[in-house]
């Protein structure tokens, strides 16, 4: 479905971020991608979204050459992306945001139905605006819910779990489950929680703008225990 | 009526083909329809043109429509409205109005329109404005707003400038009185070669007195917009304001806001933010499917509602 092909990204200023990413996502399931702060992760989402363009490489999706493709195209061919850091707006409502997700204009059911997958009641958000009046945790499950409302085939979440309670975890969780049984496509999760590599059907290790592990998770379970990546939750 | 009157009247007031409760409509500066209730009396003023407005006294929930049009150029039109308010009325007032040339002639209207506001009141006060017609004709609305509030009252003024409007310079003056409120939200949009100019001077002068101004505007293209206000607290009391603006393409916006304290318990803050829509914002919306024209129009759109 996706792939990338010696991806290589710099900063403005020359500091070489990404250095000859490769990687083949296909068929359908769960991959995480997980590593250290500042390795690279948020980076490979946004060239996947087409937010930043690789100095050199390609990516491919569905077969056909994306590389010079804009964000707007690329989500239009079916790629979704939820934001490490969710974007606020003065005036634009929840409801607003949802609909602009979706493409269409939503009905109540439905808006219930998406909001309670990220564990908001519809009836206190759906007219809220998407401003600073909103609290971390909450703006982060209204991102999530905007990708849920794309439904498209490839979904990017990055660091999903940032901010959110640990009583709502499980539902998170139980959310990303039904979204794989659902779209019968690639879920990419960029996080640092276990209970989400947990659910992996595959994880990347990224450290340094490489990509340093790549299999099953249970082959990486191993790995992960020797501590190669001190961002992740130690393991015991 | 003609058909552009009317179409100003549907977008600046609640007309669909006339219009419920008190109201007054002032078409190329002649009064066309006039309407008292038996709790609110509408009369026309008997030394200059315009209108004496009374709202009586413990008057509740009614709405009042005061539109005003200029349908065609070579119309300059000049009224002065006054609105008494007695103590614990609850009212809300609609004061749209539209200004309409093609024929490459200016149309104006300015519209002086004072409150004398009594205690323990609520008044909502809307006012929309919007031009329409082609041709180099300018379309100017200036507006004065004079409030004088009570005690214990709280006067909400709502007032959008739709769009289309060449010229417009409004004045907004408030004293406040204790425990009262003023509160004010203003959009203004602006495009082309659109000037607007909005100045406003507050003071609060009674213990317990408050004021919230909000303005937000979108200067598009080659307009310009400058927002000057005084917000003066003579009292303990708080003030907030806070400019919000968005350029696009040429538009320039500048906002010089100035608090004054006068008094030790005098408690005031300003926001103020200018500049273009942020990149992120655009990406988000991208990132949904929509082009960056859309992304921009529903950034906007949201912005100013
Ligand atoms: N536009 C930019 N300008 C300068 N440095 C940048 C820019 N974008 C990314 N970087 C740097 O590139 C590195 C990788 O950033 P990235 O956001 O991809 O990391 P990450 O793996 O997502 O980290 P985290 O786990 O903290 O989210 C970081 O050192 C970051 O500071
Ligand atoms: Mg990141």
């Amino acid at each position: 479905m996706l792939e990338l092909r010696n991806i290589y990204w710099s900063t403005p200023s020359g500091h070489e971020v990404l250095h000859d990413i490769s990687l083949s996502i296909d068929g359908s399931g769960i991959v995480v991608i997980t590593g250290p702060n500042g390795g690279g992760k948020t980076t490979i989402a946004k060239i996947i979204a087409g937010i930043e363009k690789p100095d050199s490489g390609s990516i491919l999706f569905n077969g056909e050459d994306i590389t010079d493709l804009g964000v707007t195209e690329r989500a239009r061919k079916g790629i979704s992306y939820a934001f490490q850091q969710p974007v606020r707006f003065k005036g634009l409502t929840v409801r607003d945001l949802l609909d602009m997700a979706s493409g269409r204009k939503l009905d109540e059911k439905e808006i219930c139905s998406l909001l309670s997958k990220v564990g908001l009641c519809a009836k206190d958000y759906v007219e809220r605006d998407v401003d600073a009046s909103l609290s971390g945790g909450e703006i982060k499950r209204i991102e999530i819910a905007t990708v849920f409302a794309r439904k498209t085939r490839f979904s990017v979440f990055d660091e999903p779990e940032a901010g959110i309670d640990l009583w709502s975890f499980p539902r998170l969780i139980g959310a990303f489950e039904d979204l794989r049984k659902e779209s019968g496509g690639i879920e990419v999760i960029i996080s640092h929680q276990e209970r989400i590599l947990d659910i992996a059907d595959r994880v990347i290790v990224i450290e340094n703008g490489r990509v340093k592990e790549d299999g099953k998770r249970n082959i990486l379970d191993s790995l992960l225990r020797s501590a190669s990546c001190p961002a992740c939750p130690k393991r015991s | 009526m003609d058909k552009n009157a009317e179409e100003l009247l549907r977008i600046v007031s609640d007309w669909k083909g006339s219009l419920q409760g008190a109201h007054s409509i002032r078409e190329n500066g002649m009064s066309v329809e006039m309407l008292s209730t038996d709790h609110i009396h509408i009369e026309p003023k008997k030394d200059k043109p315009g209108l004496d407005i009374t709202v009586d006294k413990g008057t509740k929930g009614e709405t009042m429509y005061i539109p005003a049009c200029v349908t065609h150029g070579g119309v300059d039109d000049l009224v002065y409205n006054d609105f008494y308010i007695e103590d614990d009325a609850d009212v809300t007032i609609v004061a749209g109005c539209g200004v309409h040339t093609d024929n490459g002639e200016m149309a104006r209207h300015n519209g002086i329109h004072r409150f004398f506001i009594g205690d323990g009141c609520h008044v909502r006060y809307v006012e929309k404005h919007v031009g329409t017609g082609k041709g180099r004709g300018r379309r100017s609305i200036d507006p004065v707003t004079d409030v004088t509030l009570g005690r214990d009252s709280v006067m909400e003024m709502d007032s959008t400038q739709i769009k289309g409007v060449s010229d417009t310079h409004r004045m907004t003056r408030a004293k406040v009185g204790e425990g009262s409120s003023f509160i004010v939200h203003e959009r203004i949009m602006t495009a082309g070669d659109e000037r607007a100019i909005t100045d406003f001077s507050i003071d609060m002068d009674g213990d317990g007195s408050s004021v919230d101004l909000v303005s937000r505007s979108v200067a598009r293209d080659e307009s310009h917009q400058a927002l000057h206000s005084v917000i003066r607290g003579n009292a303990r009391c708080t003030g907030h304001s806070e400019c919000d603006a968005i350029i696009t393409e040429r538009g320039t916006v500048s906002a010089t806001p100035q608090l004054d304290a006068n008094n030790i318990e005098a408690s005031l803050i300003h926001e103020a933010a200018i500049g273009k829509i942020a990149g992120e914002q655009l990406l988000k919306l991208c990132s949904f499917g929509l082009t960056e024209e859309e992304a921009e129009e529903k950034i906007i759109q949201g912005f100013l509602k």
